[in-house]
């Protein structure tokens, strides 16, 4: 898929595709402690908390651009909460592919089947603007989906993004601000391309009621596998999926931490001084000076 | 512009949840609104759901719905400091179809509730207060919600937004609860293996136990605790009258604890761990407290319509009626698309009409004459236990000599006269 061809007969109007997820409320998630395993009916179900703001971010550029907000997620068939949710905060449309098939994906092959749902979108619609993520589900924290979705459509990823701050049409581009870490970079980028964006992008506003009402009524068109085009099954779920969860264990809990303040300068040096002070801290399980 | 409905139902408990069912399978455009992140999120009770006026909603709702256990057993115990007089009634016909009761944990039951009245076409939001009722030339034509363009009009609004009803006091039904026509309970869920508990009260897993704790459960005051038996856990809670707590000092979570660790009680709860605390004010007025019950455009369902009767401990199932009857009335009033406070007044005469005008007209002074007259909970109940501590325990006194040792207890302080005044004055009560 070229660059060309996704943005293909695009006229003035914004088309925006968020791609979210359901993800169990891992502020109250607790973990099994004989199987080190999430305790998934621990926890009620929520839309991933980056993808909301993902979700307003898009709803804001459609007011100011015009056009079209669309939702995208894969899940089981209760995930079709987690796209009412996005239609409360303005999303137009919601699609959820599931199917069992897709069941027990990494991120590659989470990326993969998305891609494809991508594709069929883009011909139903006419092409894409610009695709929208959170920068990472809450319950896995990896941040990988976005970005092996951009990779597969051959579109520009940018992570970490804090602010839109410019979105021409005409030209086709975008500019954006990327979180880093003693700051932001003013990045532009040519488009279509995919935002992962973080919290301090927006606040999510409380829905208005006549929103409500359409969420309430709503209902997300399922698609399974078999509704999708030319997919390599091989590549779907557990099957397309290398990764291997070895173990799982809540981290210790570790006491006494003591956080620097400052920039990073000052942050370092006063690390650097409680280090020649402490020389306990380099000490070795034996109790030899490494 | 604002979106107009048939009905906008205020509230998705028991009676909100029954109104929009009714309405939403015959046809009209509903409209239900909670407040809290879904039906039952918020919603608190000791956990008994009655099967009769919940089948009259839905038939047969015991296949479906996500019930604890029927209950077989009603326990009733005259509690004093380490000893207790108990009578129970065990049916294993109520074990069976059609039953008797469940107990139920509302959080579920009510999500699963309101889930069937959207099958049935009602549109539910949640997460959205209704700060108002839009009233225009006296008539309530709508609600406004604390959402951006936050107004939804409707013919009729139907208040079943709880025992504190803000709505129905905005537009003048009734004032401020007093304390003594509220009961304020306590709760909490406790985790227990399902063997245990069939162990302990002597059940099999499709058999629940309820208990009703009367006396030193609540330190003499006017009110109750009481045990019951989910399917792997265990509702424990006390209640008394707000003034009852105010009058004896107490605290409802160290009542509470008192209850939990009470020497009679705690074997029953031991090593079982709490998994939710709830605390909720209950309407116990009764017949008296009734407050207006409808207006123009305007109907009051439930709790808010202060509609339990505290001696049975019956307020869902009158809060189920009440709701149903609402929509009857609802339908009616819509063939006349006539919805004054003159057509909408049929509810107030169903109410009236059915038991739950007749039980609390039965009851109309009983938590008065109770609240009244402290010697019930204070006096008798440890006086009961006295005496058939003195008539059971073998030690060498003959028994006519203790039974007028157990009848001066009674009269010594009062005289003869005065119990048969109490007597006849519980008697006149529940009559």
């Amino acid at each position: 898929m070229s660059l060309e061809s996704i943005s293909e007969g695009r006229g003035k109007k914004l088309n925006i595709l968020v791609c979210v997820k359901q993800v169990p409320d891992t502020k109250i998630i607790k973990v099994n402690p004989k199987t080190n395993t999430l305790d998934r009916s621990s926890a009620p179900a929520i839309l991933n908390p980056y993808d909301a703001h993902a979700v307003q971010e898009a709803v804001r550029l459609k007011e100011i651009h015009g056009g079209k907000v669309t939702v995208l997620s894969m899940g089981p068939p209760q995930a079709k909460e987690a796209i009412k949710k996005c239609v409360e905060i303005g999303a137009d449309e919601g699609f959820l592919i599931s199917d069992r098939r897709f069941a027990g994906a990494d991120t590659l092959a989470t990326s993969y089947a998305l891609y494809k749902a991508v594709q069929k979108l883009m011909k139903q619609d006419g092409g894409i603007d610009l695709i929208l993520c959170g920068k990472h589900a809450i319950d896995g924290d990896t941040g990988q989906t976005g970005p092996g979705i951009a990779r597969r459509l051959l579109i520009p990823p940018l992570t970490n993004v804090i602010k839109v701050a410019e979105v021409n049409l005409e030209d086709r581009k975008i500019q954006v601000h990327r979180k880093i870490e003693d700051g932001y970079e003013l990045i532009e980028s040519a488009i279509p391309c995919l935002l992962t964006v973080e919290k301090e992008i927006n606040e999510v506003e409380y829905s208005p009621l006549p929103n409500m009402l359409k969420a309430a009524r709503y209902t997300p068109i399922v698609w399974t596998v078999d509704d999708l085009e030319d997919v390599d099954i091989k590549q779907l779920g557990l099957k397309g999926s290398p990764t291997i969860v070895g173990k799982m264990w809540p981290p210790a809990k570790s006491e006494g931490a003591q956080i620097l303040a400052g920039d990073s300068r000052e942050q370092v040096r006063e690390a650097v001084s409680i280090m020649l002070q402490q020389r306990e801290l380099f000490k070795v399980k034996g109790g030899e000076r490494v | 512009m604002p979106e107009k409905f048939d009905v906008i139902v205020v509230g998705a408990g028991p009676a909100g949840t029954s109104c929009a069912y009714t309405c939403a399978k015959n046809g009209l455009k509903v409209l239900l609104i909670e407040r809290g992140e879904f039906p039952g999120a918020k919603n608190v009770m000791g956990g008994i759901l009655y099967r009769k006026q919940m089948e009259e909603i839905i038939p047969e709702f015991w296949k479906e719905a996500p019930l604890e256990r029927p209950v077989v057993e009603q326990r009733f115990w005259f509690l004093d400091k380490e000893s207790m007089v108990t009578t129970s009634y065990k049916a294993l016909e109520w074990g069976k179809e059609p039953f008797n009761n469940f107990t139920v944990l509302r959080a579920k039951f009510d999500k699963w509730f309101a889930s069937k009245a959207v099958e049935q076409g009602a549109v539910l939001i949640n997460e959205t207060v209704v700060l108002e009722c839009i009233v225009e030339d006296g008539k309530v034509v709508g609600v406004r919600t604390d959402r951006p363009d936050g107004d939804v009009y409707a013919d009729v609004v139907v208040l079943a937004d709880g025992v504190n009803s803000l709505l129905a006091k905005s537009l003048g039904f009734h004032k401020e609860w007093k304390p003594e026509e509220v009961a304020l309970t306590v709760m909490e869920v406790m985790k227990l293996p399902k063997k245990v508990i069939n162990e302990r009260f002597n059940v099999n897993d499709d058999q629940g136990v309820s208990v009703e704790i009367f006396g030193d459960s609540t330190k003499g005051a006017l009110g109750t605790a009481f045990l019951y038996t989910n399917k792997d856990s265990l509702n424990i809670g006390v209640g008394t009258t707000l003034s009852g707590m105010i009058k004896k000092k107490m605290k409802p979570y160290e009542l509470l604890e008192y209850v939990k660790e009470h020497p009679m009680i705690k074997p029953y709860i031991d090593g079982a761990e709490t998994e939710e605390y709830l605390a909720h004010l209950i309407p116990e007025g009764g017949y008296n407290s009734v407050p207006k019950l409808v207006g123009d455009g305007v109907i009051v369902t439930g709790d808010a319509a202060q509609l339990v009767n505290a001696i049975h401990r019956e307020g869902s199932n009158m809060a189920m009626t009440s709701g149903r009857l609402a929509a009857e009335t609802i339908m009616r009033a819509k063939e006349s698309e006539d919805y004054s406070e003159r057509t909408l007044d049929y509810y107030r005469t169903a109410i009236y009409d059915s038991f739950i005008g007749k039980d609390l007209k039965k009851y109309k002074d009983a938590t008065h004459v109770f609240e009244e007259n402290p010697q019930y909970f204070e006096q008798y109940i440890p006086l009961m236990n006295r005496a058939m501590g003195t008539f059971f325990t073998v030690d060498g006194t003959p028994k006519r000599e203790k039974q007028s040792k157990i009848i001066k207890s009674f009269t010594g302080k009062n005289g003869r006269l005065g119990v048969a005044k109490d007597l006849y004055r519980a008697w006149r009560v529940v009559k």
